[in-house]
């Protein structure tokens, strides 16, 4: 076989499915080979757009997404995607065209060092100079992209490599000596674990993208139920736990509820769960949760005492781990005056917000919750509407939350919902974006267009690059420097690329906009114009300790 | 406080790299670096000396390096029984009626003379830390025209 043939072999052993993807000069013998094959392979118009998309099918559905580019331009416009990939610890193998290996360091036409660009921003890459290495390559770069905390791992392949000829060899098994993830976590430390759970008076488990990861919802709701704790989580553990459940407190941290962050400071023991102590998190650190202790589990050593000083530190898969605890304590605790109080901070300070003349963001989101049952899957942008998603649709399910936690990428919503409506068919995509946000990918309404990728975009439209400018009303006198913006008709803007677009400017229009949304058969852009200096409340300013929010207060 | 540490890793292109780059993305510059094949062809050995006013970035790095890929083991020599080495090759201005000071000289530490060439000799000398400044320090009575070291190499007692 050719190293084109043996890579599309690999991917299809692997249970690939879908690819996204951009050809170009160096990955044509690859993109020849699979003009025969089955792969339903997506025509981004940007490979930034493919490697979001990659990342957004691997959210929705626990798979590695894979992505394919060209070489020098294509491989730099993924760097993005999988630095994204990277922070938010996201399955996925990236496939680059390199120049031919005897070019390698002439600064060939489109020639970019990419193992060493994306050196920071991968779990692991490699450059194939051997095709005779090619198959246990693959093999081993879906292995460590899934496996132990998973990762982007990226295959740079030069284009004589593709055309080489050898025998294929398929690796049954996959056995790198120096990377041996922790599975289980030590019994020992179970142990005191479980004795430091059963001595608190006022726990709370601090829940983040690992028990989404791990698949550990079902193990972490047993927990929280069997030991009265409640439970906060970060951005990346949105839908591991219900958020309609009675012990559900929501996202903690920057813009977290008041009483997740009360309880925060308040508990005297924090279970983590798959979080790593984040500064959007923990706020001023030295006054993080002066009281409490803290049991950290996580798959990552290096996540471990980074941030905040542990007392019992657990390395391994949060699933196990929670099923291990589980096994240890049987009694359930009584935590009734503590909970009590969680309770007396839930009621006296909501999530809230004034309906006005002018649609609130928040009325939109919790409208689309209403129409959708809280079961679509929701992807953000980054800013004010992620946030706003964050605290107002009411994720019941994992997997069902898809944002860029991490690096904060602008323009990773709309191709993540392209990838997720992919990896899920059976789900309604809503993206709810800026009018920022959206113009930073926009071009992946063709794809959408011509694949009949029917997600569903809400622009919550204020005209301004709405978290920065609400940073410059706190904080910089309200000197909008730079954010506010001059937008497209979104409407004529989806129509021109044959998807549908609807504008809403009245309170009584949102809801019908959606169900419109929903029951059209094609890629939606609604244009809603939103009040365009509402802001992002409860807010921490950065610096402060969590406790001390501004904003939304009742 | 300055820092010894081995890292065993895969002998592969590009394994030099990403270990540099843990210190080089922290703004850290590794003071010395000494790497070379074991006995075991494909796994080499790199001593790494650096700098580190924080502890616990020096944790971070090392937990990253553990993290690595391609790295097998890593080892902190700091609060470790060890011995660690250094070779080095000096050459100093030497006219031919010095040479017996010289020799007398080199006779104190490890060091020996192994070529001396019209009014310049060349000097090898193996010692840890101390000695090694030391050497230097009484080399100062001649000219030091080059000096090369080899960085630390250490190992476990």
């Amino acid at each position: 076989m050719t190293g084109a043939e043996i890579i599309l072999e690999c991917l299809k052993r692997e249970g690939v499915q879908v690819m996204f993807g951009y050809p170009g000069g160096q990955v044509l013998p690859l993109f020849d080979k699979l003009y025969d094959t089955d792969f339903k392979f997506i025509l981004v118009r940007h490979e930034q757009g493919a490697a979001h998309a990659a990342d957004g099918y691997a959210r929705a559905t626990g798979k590695v997404g894979v992505c394919v580019a060209t070489s020098g331009p294509g491989a730099t416009n993924l760097i993005t995607g999988l630095a994204n990939a990277y922070m938010d610890s996201i399955p996925m193998v990236a496939i680059t065209g390199q120049v031919k290996t005897s070019l390698i360091g002439n600064d060939a036409f489109q020639e970019a060092d990419v193992t060493g660009i994306t050196r920071p921003v991968t779990k692991h890459n490699y450059l194939v100079k051997d095709v005779k290495d090619l198959a246990r390559i693959t093999r081993e770069a879906f292995y460590i992209a899934s496996t132990g905390r998973p990762g982007p791992v990226l295959i740079d392949l030069p284009s004589d490599v593709q055309l080489q000829e050898t025998e294929f060899i398929w690796p049954e098994e996959v056995n790198i000596r120096s990377y041996k993830p922790t599975y289980f976590g030590h019994p020992g430390q179970i142990k005191k674990a479980a004795r430091l759970i059963r001595q608190a008076k006022k726990p709370l488990i601090y829940a983040g993208g690992g028990i989404i990861t791990a698949g550990a919802h079902h193990e972490l709701k047993e927990l929280a139920e069997r030991i009265q704790a409640p439970v906060t989580w970060t951005l990346m553990g949105i839908g591991g736990f219900p958020a309609t459940h009675k012990l559900a407190l929501g996202m903690l941290g920057m813009h977290g509820t008041v009483y997740a962050n009360y309880a925060t400071m308040d508990s005297d023991l924090i279970i983590a769960v798959g979080a790593r102590f984040d500064d959007r998190v923990t706020g001023r650190i030295d006054a993080f949760a002066p009281g409490a202790k803290v049991i950290h589990i996580d798959i990552d050593p290096s996540s471990i005492s980074k941030n905040v000083k542990v007392d019992i530190p657990i390395v391994g898969d949060a699933k196990n781990i929670l099923g291990q605890l589980l096994e240890e304590i049987k009694g359930a605790s009584d935590t009734s005056d503590w909970l009590r109080i969680v309770e007396a901070w839930k009621k006296k300070h909501p999530l809230t917000y004034k309906n006005g003349d002018k649609i609130k963001p928040q009325f939109v989101i919790e409208q689309i919750d209403a129409v959708t049952g809280g079961t679509a899957i929701i992807t953000t942008e980054v800013g004010q509407n992620q946030m706003w998603a964050a605290q107002w649709y009411k994720y019941t399910q994992p997997r069902t939350f898809i944002s860029s936690g991490g690096l904060g990428t602008m323009g990773f919503g709309f191709p993540a919902a392209m990838g997720a409506k992919l990896g899920r068919p059976d789900k309604i995509v809503f993206d709810i974006a800026g009018d920022g946000s959206i113009q930073m990918n926009i071009q992946e309404l063709a794809t959408c267009v011509c694949n009949n990728i029917q997600v569903k975009v809400a622009i919550l439209n204020n005209g301004y690059l709405g978290m920065v400018r609400q940073w410059q009303e706190l904080f910089y006198k309200k000197r909008y420097s730079q954010t506010c913006l001059h937008n497209p008709d979104f409407v004529k803007l989806a129509e021109a690329y044959g998807a549908v677009g609807i504008r809403v400017t009245r309170n009584e229009e949102v809801r019908p906009a959606i169900e419109r949304a929903i029951s059209t058969e094609n890629t939606v852009f609604i244009d809603f114009q939103i009040e365009p200096e509402e802001n992002v409340f409860p807010m921490v300013p950065a610096g402060e300790a969590i406790n001390k929010l501004i904003g939304g207060l009742a | 406080m300055r820092h010894t540490i081995s890292v065993l890793v895969e002998n592969k292109f590009g394994v030099l790299a990403r270990v540099a780059g843990l210190f080089s993305a922290r703004g850290y510059n590794i003071a010395s670096l000494s790497v070379s094949e074991t006995l075991d062809p494909s796994i080499s050995y790199m001593t790494i000396v650096v700098e580190v006013k924080d502890e616990k970035i020096l944790e971070q790095i090392k937990k990253q390096l553990n993290k690595l890929i391609d790295v097998v083991t890593v080892t902190d020599f700091t609060k470790k029984e060890h011995v660690d080495r250094e070779l080095i090759l000096v050459k100093v201005g030497c006219a031919a009626k010095e040479k017996a000071k010289l020799e007398g000289l080199l006779h104190k530490y490890v060091a020996k003379l192994i070529q001396h060439k019209t009014n310049t000799a060349i000097i090898e000398a193996v010692g840890d830390q101390e000695q090694v400044k030391q050497l230097l320090e009484g080399l100062k009575e001649f000219e030091i025209k080059e000096l090369v070291r080899s960085g630390r190499m250490a190992i476990t007692q």
